[in-house]
């Protein structure tokens, strides 16, 4: 069997507060396979961000990973120093951030910026950066790749910058990129383009994981999705499957929740209630108080993951219980 | 620790070979300053023109900056002395201009100095935190905690008088500042995603504060060090009134004004005229200070 590009076990990201730790990210286990895009959606606060974050190692004190493995082909991430860990991001490791407008040094021609990624983790002349970085450009659409490798980011439109970040993630050939909502900020055409890229990206063989808070890209995108509430991945399984199956009643509530024009007419379903408050998780299954099922059973205890069927994992005690 | 110095070497080098990067792009922002902004034109000019009198100045004037001349004290300006004599019978006008060379030396070395060691020591602060943050904020506290004049005049008064010894305690006095403003500069660069974004394509520490941390710092540098200039310009003065710093019979500017204010009713001339260049030279540096830090700021281009 082919090697898994990325491998997180029972990771936990904790941040100590005065009433104990909070776990942003609970004992979150998930798998990226080479060649794969593994979506990765939620609400705001679930903990998707944090789990890009800690597989980057660039998680802010006083947050910490106190629990479980990151394996990058096979390669254990938490083990790793600090200068170890340095050479692999932007080399094996890449991320593209959510809002281009902020995330390239306004006072560096982006170009230079570019150049900077190569120049960090290959071995090769100033030129030599530059042509690569000029390739780039053209890798990712940017037209006129030369005149606006000179430019400074305020000088680019948005779409333009997230090419630009996409092609200084890319343009050290990563094993892994993390693109942590990288659509958010952008209008629909250019999403459009930017997944596109995605893909093709996928196809030079570079796994994606890839981060959203928006069902209908994910549709489109991924070939594997997790489903993330309050810290643990509520379910995963492929895409297919868990669009047309969905077990958890967390999936099937944001899935009810999706507009749609041939529902004209018909009041939105909604879940109901809110995120819980970070820290002031309830006893049991945190995804108990708002959902519909919710029993003596799931007061008690926390679920457990179940694989319901081959690849499709579930943190529910009812999972299977009520047909689809 | 050898490594790092290589790695900063190499940095160094780089910039240096890049000849048409940044630098033709920073030609193009003065140009396009000067042709906006005409107060920072005029005021290059008039810094230029301060700095060309205080090369020429035995060329330009047919006494020196000691001959007394006793049986012509405090005259009014005439024709011999465009600008009067002191009450030691000096010429005023060649007194100002040996004394441009004095104090554009003191404005802008120790402002210069004061200001690298302020900004190494304040993105180190900002960047590392923790026990280097503590120490050297701590210092920076130390330094500001002291009255500054008393603090200078402790410093000189260790010392000894002469020029290099007033660099010294200018550069003293005035890194504190900066180091604070810088390192609060580094504390909310350090924040945002495009220094995230860096870390996450692997740059390190020092590559970190000299690429991206620093350039960003600049607007914020240039204003100090406009700012800096002028102060330090009326601290040596000071320095001067108080015999300590430059000492008669060489000229500075500050050191005419303290020496004319005994005659300030019957011979206001001198005081009248390094007083003015003194206001001149603080106004330049602020007009250009102002307009470099327009020009040099990304956001603030309309191209």
């Amino acid at each position: 069997m082919e090697q898994n590009t990325l491998e997180i076990s029972h990771l936990t990201v904790s941040f100590p507060t005065d009433r104990g730790g909070f776990r942003p990210v609970n004992d979150v286990s998930l798998t990226v396979r080479k060649g794969q895009i593994v979506g990765l959606v939620g609400e705001s606060g679930c903990g998707k961000s944090m789990t890009a974050r800690a597989v980057m190692g660039l998680i802010r004190s006083p947050g910490k990973v106190t629990g479980g493995q990151i394996l990058l082909e096979g390669k254990d991430l938490l083990a790793l120093n600090g200068k170890e860990m340095r050479s692999l991001r932007g080399n094996e490791l890449a991320m593209v951030f959510q809002d281009p407008m902020t995330s390239l040094n306004p006072v560096v021609p982006v170009g230079k910026q570019v150049e900077e990624a190569i120049l960090l983790h290959r071995r090769v002349s100033r030129e030599e950066a530059r042509k690569r970085t000029l390739e780039a450009f053209r890798n990712v659409g940017i037209s006129e790749a030369e005149k606006r490798s000179r430019s400074y980011p305020h000088e680019l439109s948005g779409g333009l910058r997230q090419r630009v970040m996409i092609a200084m993630a890319m343009v050290c050939c990563p094993r892994l990129l993390i693109a942590d909502e990288p659509t958010t900020a952008l209008d629909v055409i250019m999403e459009a383009q930017i997944l596109q890229l995605m893909r093709q990206m996928r196809d030079r063989g570079t796994s994606i994981l890839f981060i959203s808070h928006n069902l209908g890209v994910i549709a489109q995108l991924c070939d594997y999705t997790c489903v993330m509430y309050a810290g643990r991945i509520a379910e995963q399984g492929d895409t297919r499957e868990l669009f047309e199956r969905p077990v958890h009643p967390y999936t099937r509530g944001l899935l009810g929740a999706v507009s749609s024009l041939d529902r004209k007419g018909e009041e939105l379903e909604t879940i109901r209630g809110s995120v819980p408050a970070p820290g002031s998780l309830p006893a049991g299954c945190p995804f108990g108080p708002r959902c519909g099922l919710c029993d003596e059973t799931c007061r008690g205890a926390c679920p457990e993951p179940r694989e319901i069927s081959p690849g499709h994992i579930v943190r529910c005690f009812h999972a299977g219980e009520v047909p689809v | 620790m050898k490594n790092r110095q290589k790695e900063l070497a190499e940095l160094h080098q780089r910039r240096l070979e890049d000849g048409n990067g940044p630098v033709s792009a920073f030609r193009a922002d003065l140009f396009r300053m000067f042709r906006k902004n005409r107060a920072a034109a005029l005021s290059v000019l008039v810094i230029l023109l301060l700095i060309l009198a205080a090369v020429f100045a035995p060329v330009l004037t047919p006494y020196s900056y000691d001959d007394m001349d006793l049986g012509n004290r405090l005259s009014p300006p005439s024709a011999a002395h465009l600008l009067g004599t002191d009450e030691g019978g000096r010429d005023i006008l060649t007194r100002l201009l040996y004394g441009a060379r004095i104090s554009l030396l003191i404005g802008v070395v120790p402002t210069v100095v004061s200001i690298l060691i302020g900004a190494a020591l304040g993105t180190i602060a900002g960047w590392r935190g923790g026990i280097t943050d503590t120490v050297i904020m701590r210092l920076a506290d130390i330094v500001l905690a002291f009255p500054s004049m008393l603090l200078a005049m402790v410093i000189m008064f260790t010392l000894g008088d002469g020029l290099v010894n007033v660099f010294l305690t200018l550069a003293l006095l005035n890194w504190a500042a900066v180091a604070r403003v810088v390192r609060a500069e580094t504390l909310r660069l350090k924040n945002t995603e495009y220094i995230e974004a860096a870390r996450a394509i692997g740059v390190s520490g020092p590559v970190m504060l000299l690429r991206h941390i620093l350039p960003n710092c600049l607007p914020t540098l240039i204003v100090l060090f406009t700012l800096n200039v002028p102060a330090a310009i009326l601290t040596e003065s000071s320095l001067s009134f108080l015999g300590m710093g430059i000492q008669p019979p060489s000229a500075s500017w500050g050191l005419m004004v303290n020496a004319g204010k005994n005659y300030l009713y019957s011979a206001p001339w001198i005081c009248a005229a390094p007083g003015l260049i003194i206001m001149v030279a603080v106004l330049a540096f602020n007009f250009l200070g102002d307009g470099l830090r327009d020009a040099l700021d990304p956001h603030q281009k309309n191209r």
